[in-house]
C-alpha cells in the first residue's frame, strides 16, 4: 500500500558540533584571543601591586607569583584550601539541590492553572526581593551557624531563576501542540510528563547553570556570616585577612572564582548534552 | 459514536444516517459576541471529500476545531459518528525532541496503543507517506514538507475513518503543495475515509475534493456547493484541463461575488 516515494529525497542532515577543546580549535577559535587577554591582566596586576608595595600595602596585593608560590605551591596553604573548597562545595551542591527541586516543584503547581500562579508568582518575586543580610541574624538564631543555615541562604539565593525559568518553559508549550494532546485524551499529568517537561528542558537548563553560579555566591556568603562548623572558601578569605596573609587571601578568592567558573561550564555543558540535539543551546 | 451536542435532534434527520460528520444549524458565537458561523448545514460521508473554501477569518477554522471537539458550538448540532479521527494542524506540530518515528507514535501512544502494535503500525505509515530512512531524523533536519508527511502519518496511525485538515499545506512552496496534494489524493483513493479540508486556494480545493463548498465571511456561511466531477483515482493532469478551469471559475466567481 505504499504511495510514490517522493522525487526528492533530501539527504538527512548532521548538525556538526565543533568540540571547543581540541588544539585546532582553539588556535582557530577564540581560546587564545581570552588567553592574551590574561596575560595582559597579569601584567597590569603586577604594576599595581608594585605601586601598592611602594605605598607599603604590598600584605593586600601580592605580585602575581607571590599568590602562586604562598598561595598554591606552599603546601600547607594548600590543604587549607583544598578543605575549604570541599566544604563550599558540599554547600553549594546540597543548597543548588534543594532550590532545584523547590523551584520546578514550585512552578510545576503554578503551571497548572493561571489562577494558582497569580497567587504564587508574587512570592517568588518576594523572595527575589529580600535581602538575604538581613535575615542572617535571625537564620543563625534558628539553624545555629554550621551547616544548616549556609545551605539555608544557598537555596534562597539560588531559588528564583529556577522558579522562573521552569515556569516559563513550561508555559512555552505551542498551542497546537496543546491541542494535540488534548485532542488525543491526554491527563493533566501526560501533558506535563511528555510535553510541558521536556519542551521546558532548554529554559531548565538556562535557569539551573544562573542558579548554579548564585549557589556558589550564596555559600560563600553564608560562610562569611556562620563563621563555626566546617569554615568554606568565604570563612578562609575572611581568616586569611584579618591575618594581614595577602597571597593566601588571594588564592582562597581565586579558588572561589574558579569553582563560580567550573560550575558554570559545567552545567552548561550539560545543557548542550540533555537539549542541545533539539535545541540551540548556548 | 461520540456525540458533541443534542444527538436526537440530529439522528432524527433521515437519510444521513451514514453521514461520520454533520452540522445542523451549527452556529458559533464567542463570549465577545462575535459571530464566527451562522446556520452551517453539511455532511461528510465515507468517500467524501469536501473543501470549505473561504477568505482569512471566515471562521472555516472554527468549522473544524467544532467538528474536532476543540470547541464546541454555541447553537445547533454537530454530531461526529465515529472514534477515529484523525487532525492534521496547520504547523506540522511536531515535538522537536522525538524523532520522526516517536513523533508519528505520539498519537497512538497516549491512546494507549500497545508499544509493539505501535512500532509496526508507525514502520507502516511511515512508508505510506515517504519518509522511510527518516525514522530517526528530528524534526529540525527536516523541510518543510517531510515536517507535513510526518504529521499525516502520526493521524493515520489512528486509522481514521474522519480526517480533518486545517489548511495543512498553506506555509509551503507550489511544488511541495502539489506533491503533497497527489499523496493525499491517492491515499484518499485507498482508504476512502470522510475528509473536511480547509483551505484558501481554489484550485487546491477543485483538485483534491469530490465536493467544495464557499463560505462567506462575517457571520461565515455556506453560500455555494460545487460537485467535483472528476474521477478518483484522479490524474495530476486534470488540473489542466478547460473543464477544470472552468470548474476552478465558477468557485472563484462564487467566492468573489460572497464578499463583494
Amino acid at each position: 500500500m505504499a504511495l510514490e516515494a517522493p522525487l526528492v529525497r533530501a539527504r538527512p542532515r548532521r548538525t556538526a558540533r565543533k568540540s571547543p577543546f581540541t588544539a585546532r580549535a582553539i588556535l582557530k577559535g577564540s581560546a587564545w584571543k581570552v588567553l592574551a587577554v590574561l596575560v595582559l591582566l597579569i601584567g597590569l596586576w603586577h604594576l599595581w601591586a608594585a605601586s601598592e608595595a611602594h605605598k607599603g600595602l604590598g600584605f593586600l596585593v601580592p605580585y602575581p607569583h607571590q599568590v602562586w608560590q604562598l598561595g598554591f605551591e606552599d603546601s600547607q596553604s594548600r590543604s587549607q584550601l583544598a578543605q575549604a573548597l570541599w566544604n563550599s562545595v558540599q554547600v553549594t551542591f546540597v543548597g543548588l539541590a534543594i532550590a532545584i527541586v523547590i523551584g520546578v516543584v514550585w512552578a510545576m503547581v503554578m503551571a497548572q492553572a493561571s489562577w494558582a500562579e497569580q497567587a504564587l508568582f508574587p512570592y517568588a518575586v518576594v523572595l527575589q526581593c529580600i535581602p538575604i543580610l538581613a535575615l542572617v541574624p535571625l537564620i543563625g538564631a534558628l539553624a545555629g551557624f554550621g551547616f544548616e543555615p549556609r545551605v539555608i541562604v544557598t537555596v534562597m539565593i539560588a531559588l528564583f531563576p529556577m522558579v522562573s525559568n521552569t515556569l516559563f518553559g513550561l508555559q512555552s508549550v505551542e498551542r497546537g501542540q496543546r491541542e494535540l494532546f488534548e485532542l488525543s485524551g491526554a491527563g493533566r499529568l501526560t501533558v506535563l510528563r511528555k510535553l510541558q517537561m521536556p519542551a521546558a528542558m532548554p529554559s531548565i537548563f538556562v535557569g539551573l547553570r544562573t542558579s548554579a553560579g548564585l549557589s556558589v555566591i550564596g555559600a560563600i556568603v553564608g560562610d562569611q556570616f556562620f563563621q563555626r562548623g566546617t569554615p568554606g572558601l568565604g570563612a578562609l578569605i575572611q581568616v586569611d585577612q584579618s591575618r594581614l596573609l595577602g597571597p593566601q587571601m588571594w588564592a582562597a578568592i581565586f579558588t572561589a572564582s574558579a569553582l563560580g567558573v567550573a560550575i558554570f561550564l559545567v552545567f552548561g555543558l550539560l545543557g548542550r548534552l540533555s537539549v542541545g540535539r533539539w535545541h540551540d543551546f548556548s | 459514536m461520540t456525540t458533541l451536542t443534542t444527538p436526537t435532534q440530529a439522528s432524527a434527520e433521515a437519510g444521513s444516517a451514514t453521514a461520520l460528520l454533520e452540522f445542523t444549524n451549527t452556529t458559533m458565537t464567542f463570549p465577545n459576541g462575535t459571530v464566527a458561523l451562522r446556520d452551517v448545514d453539511l455532511t461528510v460521508s465515507p468517500g467524501e471529500f469536501v473543501s470549505v473554501v473561504g477568505p482569512s477569518g471566515c471562521g472555516k477554522s472554527t468549522l473544524l476545531r467544532i467538528a474536532s471537539g476543540l470547541e464546541t458550538a454555541s447553537d445547533g448540532s454537530t454530531v461526529v459518528r465515529t472514534d477515529h479521527v484523525g487532525y492534521v494542524f496547520q504547523d506540522a506540530t511536531l515535538l522537536p525532541w522525538r524523532t520522526v518515528r516517536q513523533n508519528v507514535e505520539l498519537v497512538a501512544e497516549l491512546r494507549g496503543m500497545p508499544a509493539q502494535a505501535r512500532a509496526a503500525k508507525a514502520a507502516e505509515v511511515i512508508e505510506t507517506v515517504g519518509l522511510k530512512g527518516f525514522e530517526d531524523n528530528l524534526p529540525r533536519q527536516l523541510s518543510g514538507g517531510m515536517k507535513m508527511r510526518a504529521s499525516v502519518a502520526r493521524s493515520l496511525m489512528m486509522d481514521p475513518e474522519l480526517f480533518l485538515f486545517d489548511e495543512p499545506f498553506g506555509a509551503l512552496d507550489e511544488i511541495t503543495r502539489e506533491r503533497l496534494n497527489d499523496e493525499l489524493l491517492r491515499l484518499f483513493a485507498e482508504q476512502r475515509f470522510a475528509g473536511l479540508f480547509i483551505t484558501h486556494s481554489v484550485s487546491e480545493a477543485v483538485y483534491l475534493s469530490t465536493r467544495v463548498v464557499v463560505m462567506s465571511g462575517r457571520p461565515g456561511t455556506l453560500v455555494a456547493t460545487f460537485d467535483v466531477p472528476f474521477p478518483i483515482p484522479r490524474d495530476p493532469d486534470i488540473r489542466f484541463t478547460g473543464e477544470f478551469a472552468e470548474l476552478t471559475g465558477r468557485v472563484s466567481h462564487a467566492l468573489r461575488e460572497a464578499h463583494s
